[in-house]
């Protein structure tokens, strides 16, 4: 029993990570009908640059309850660099076929990649005390962390403020529109650049904040942008691309399946990721709530 | 001989009724001018019968087979071939190709890897005479692309007809063309599919056009037949002049 | 083949025959002119100009962009490292009809599910199904080597005619460097054959308006999955053909960004021209090795050549002097 609870709060964990890295992913791609491959390294720029705040916020005999909104300027910083990214590597590309915007996104990928490195070396930062501050909680039984089960508490009030700014704000309607037809959005004076470069940046600040959390656990390292993507990119397979509810029970699906991964068949986790990918795409060619 | 029977078929996208029971026969032989509003369920009709959309209902018969369930594939190979209203080419191959290739598909050579297609003599030969019928050839080795209008809706024709059709539909080949290079373009058309013996459905929304052009129309309007007959026959039908010129003088 | 101009066919093909020969002849001579060292960057670039030429039997010519082509050059690299490991195999020709067999196999399991699909969910789809295969051969240490990989004496070429001598530097560049200059110069061949062939042209117009294809009776979904396994194993022959050379197999190059590579080698050469992809590959290894040995932010460099090629010369090395050429042919 013990075990289940832990298992299911381990798949919560994951899949709230998987979430905020996918429904950036997926929005950027329902908004813009871009797909950019440098967008797990966003989500890596996001824990480097929070490691980097909290390490000088603890320096700064910070209390570790501020802590948590100094993780916030990773997101920050992650959107910042979106709204800068959009206008110059992106807007010129929208005229052109769409796999332009993949070979400069990968572009984009080396480019941060070693940015990180240059800004930050090539060993992992981290920030420990987060954890260390938050201890552990008796969940049903079972002791789990403290610090775990504030990132998932983090994973579904970012579902829910997404899904109010996408469903509830006018500036959600504007933004669904320019979704669902572009053209007919600008011809009602909608000002699509401006739009694209704020849904570039809401997309870039979730990945960001997702690696801004999860960075005091598995810390910030070379290379965790691009194994992010390969698992945004299944989350986004099975979920359908552009679809938000997509995002989350993809993410759900993808952070069990890891998890019950981990511990019964480590070697082929990846693989019957896939095979569920599949057998999902058999069924439903775009996803299971993706468009045609 | 009866060449195409189509029997009550329908069509809806959503609440839309885009085809509503249609029922029309189509004789070999001549040229149809297939007329009425935008909406009227002209293009749907052809989408139904060259195989890109699916009927929800009713059948299609062609010179005496149903292919109601044909793929579009099957459908050329029986004879059907359709152009279209944005011009549909190959692009960035040459005018000489696109004709070539669909020459090469018609007889089932696509599946030669290891032998240039130029080798191909009587291929090139016969993609050559198709754009001397239809007035390109002196730009057999442009890029598509590259060709103007008035030439670009007469290469979408001329990838149909290389197709060697019996039945031929026509949408809008005159559309987006200036009015003077419309009566050279159907003169070609014509010409051609009467000589070659294809008979030909055309959608148009130029009155002129149909009238001058066609042997027999067919007026559709909110997914039905409005009227079937000679131009004279639709000249003095009421019910189409009021329901048609009075659509285009709003426009 | 995107150049216009206005010679017949004949004249065309002559002209393209005896500059090829004079590259193959000047190719030859080569490893006799320049140090060994040298002669095997460009056997790297031969290798590499037939990966990035069957990957762009994809994008160029049928109008598909693949990140996934990494499994196919990784999947012949492997097939002739597990061949020794558990077969003792040791001759080239072996490890060639295993790498290329294993390959086209991959092509075919992977092609059936990505060809449903196009543009950036096949992209997406066939990196996807590409690192399944990464994660299997990292996963599955004890068959594979893991992250240390698969060592790859030098083999024995033609059937056991030509055996490797003591000295290998000497063997990979005068022996090795000849088989692999055959192979390239056949592999060239075929796929120049098979691009300006019917089937090349059907590919060309799924690339262009797939459903105009559909409507002049081209079976689109088919033939995309057959270009899909032809490229497979032209990739997966340049894999098998890399190892001797490397000595090693490891699964970096299963991994996606090699992917990247191979896709920046062709759009480097020019993904719209036939030889484009092939001086792309030699570009880009000679970038890359330059890129490596002057700083070790090299990847920021070459990131940096990409998004500059993207927005300043999207028709790459081959392209832009077509256009040039065609232009100055224009003018007066």
């Amino acid at each position: 029993m013990e075990l289940l609870i832990i298992q299911t709060l381990n798949s919560l964990f994951y899949a709230s990570i998987l979430f905020l890295i996918a429904c950036g992913l997926t929005l950027v791609y329902g908004v813009m009908r871009i797909v950019n491959m440098a967008h797990g390294n966003i989500y890596a720029v996001g824990a480097y640059v929070a490691a980097w705040t909290v390490g000088l916020a603890v320096a700064a005999k910070f209390p570790p309850a501020a802590l948590f909104f100094v993780l916030l300027s990773g997101a920050g910083a992650a959107a910042l660099l979106g709204a800068v990214l959009e206008p110059t590597l992106l807007r010129p590309l929208y005229k052109r076929a769409e796999e332009y915007q993949l070979l400069i996104t990968f572009g984009l990928l080396l480019i941060l990649e070693d940015l990180m490195r240059l800004l930050w070396g090539a060993h992992p930062l981290t920030a420990s005390e987060l954890p260390d501050a938050f201890g552990s909680f008796r969940v049903a039984g079972a002791t789990y962390p403290g610090y775990n089960l504030f990132v998932i508490a983090v994973g579904i009030v970012a579902a829910g403020a997404l899904w109010a700014f996408v469903y509830r704000t006018r500036f959600g309607v504007i933004l669904r529109a320019t979704a669902q037809d572009m053209r007919m959005a600008a011809a009602l004076g909608v000002d699509v650049k401006r739009v694209y470069v704020l849904a570039f940046a809401i997309g870039c600040f979730m990945a960001g904040l997702g690696g801004a959390v999860v960075m005091p656990i598995s810390g910030a390292v070379l290379g965790m942008g691009v194994d992010a993507l390969i698992l945004a990119f299944v989350v986004v397979v099975i979920g359908g691309l552009g679809s938000l509810e997509g995002a989350l029970v993809g993410a759900l699906i993808v952070g069990a399946v890891r998890t019950l991964g981990i511990t019964y068949f480590a070697e082929i986790e990846l693989a019957v990721l896939y095979l569920i990918a599949a057998v999902v795409l058999f069924v439903r060619p775009t996803g299971l709530f993706g468009r045609a | 001989m009866t060449l195409l029977t189509i029997d009550r078929i329908t069509k809806a996208f959503g609440d839309n009724v885009a085809v509503d029971a249609v029922s029309l026969t189509i004789e070999q032989g001549g040229v149809v001018g297939l007329i009425g509003s935008n909406g009227a369920g002209k293009t749907t009709l052809v989408n139904l019968v060259s195989g890109l959309f699916r009927a929800d209902s009713g059948s299609v018969t062609f010179e005496g087979r149903d292919i109601t369930h044909l793929s579009v594939n099957e459908r050329i190979r029986a004879g059907i071939a359709r152009s279209f209203q944005l011009v549909n080419l190959f692009d960035q191959m040459s005018v000489l190709d696109n004709v070539a290739l669909t020459v090469f598909a018609r007889e089932g050579k696509t599946g030669h890897m290891l032998r240039p297609a130029e080798a191909d003599v009587a291929v090139r030969d016969e993609s050559l005479a198709v754009l001397r019928q239809f007035g390109v050839h002196a730009k057999a080795e442009t890029p598509a692309s590259e060709l103007a209008q008035g030439e670009r809706k007469l290469l979408d024709v001329a990838v149909a007809c290389a197709l060697r059709p019996r039945l031929l539909f026509l949408d809008e080949p005159t559309s987006g063309v200036s009015t003077r290079e419309k009566a050279p373009i159907m003169d070609i058309v014509t010409s051609i599919v009467r000589s070659d013996r294809i008979t030909a459905v055309i959608i148009e929304h130029d009155m002129d056009v149909v009238f001058r052009y066609s042997d027999r129309i067919v007026a559709m309007h909110q997914g039905r037949i409005l009227a079937d007959g000679t131009p004279d026959e639709i000249r003095a039908n009421d019910e189409v002049t009021t329901t048609l010129l009075g659509e285009h003088v709003h426009q | 083949m995107n150049a216009r101009v206005s010679f017949g066919p004949l004249a065309l093909a002559a002209w393209q025959l005896w500059g090829s020969a004079a590259v193959v002849l000047v190719l030859a001579v080569l490893p006799w002119l320049i140090d060994p060292f040298q002669t095997l960057q460009i056997s790297y670039g031969l290798i590499f100009g037939i990966a990035a030429l069957g990957f762009n039997l994809l994008l160029g010519y049928t109008g598909l962009l693949s990140f996934g082509h990494a499994a196919f050059f990784g999947t012949g690299a492997y097939a002739a490292a597990l061949a020794l490991k558990y077969l003792g195999v040791k001759s080239m020709e072996l490890y060639l009809v295993g790498g290329v067999g294993a390959s086209l196999l991959l092509g075919v399991i992977m092609g059936a599910v990505c060809v449903r699909y196009t543009r950036i969910f096949f992209a997406i789809l066939a990196l996807a199904l590409s690192q399944v295969v990464w994660s299997l051969a990292l996963k599955f240490f004890w068959v594979s080597g893991g992250t240390d990989g698969l060592r790859l004496p030098t083999p024995t070429l033609l059937g056991g005619l030509v055996t490797p001598a003591a000295d290998k530097t000497a063997f990979l560049a005068f022996q090795y460097y000849y088989y692999v200059l055959v192979v390239f110069v056949v592999a060239v061949a075929a796929m120049w054959l098979m691009v300006r062939s019917p089937f090349g042209k059907a590919l060309q117009a799924i690339r262009d308006n797939e459903v105009r294809a559909e409507f002049v009776g081209v079976r689109v979904r088919r033939y995309r999955f057959i270009a899909f396994v032809a490229s497979a194993g032209f990739t997966g022959l340049a894999g098998t053909l890399w190892v001797p050379l490397n000595g090693l197999t490891t699964p970096d190059i299963l991994y996606w960004p090699f992917s990247g590579k191979i896709v920046f080698m062709a759009v480097l050469g020019g993904f719209k021209t036939f030889l484009g992809p092939i001086v792309g590959a030699f570009a880009y290894n000679y970038l890359e090795t330059f890129a490596v040995g002057y700083t070790i932010y090299w990847q920021l460099l070459l990131g940096v050549v990409l998004v500059v090629l993207v927005l300043a010369i999207p028709d790459g090395l081959v392209g832009s002097g077509v256009k040039l050429a065609r232009r100055l042919r224009k003018a007066p």
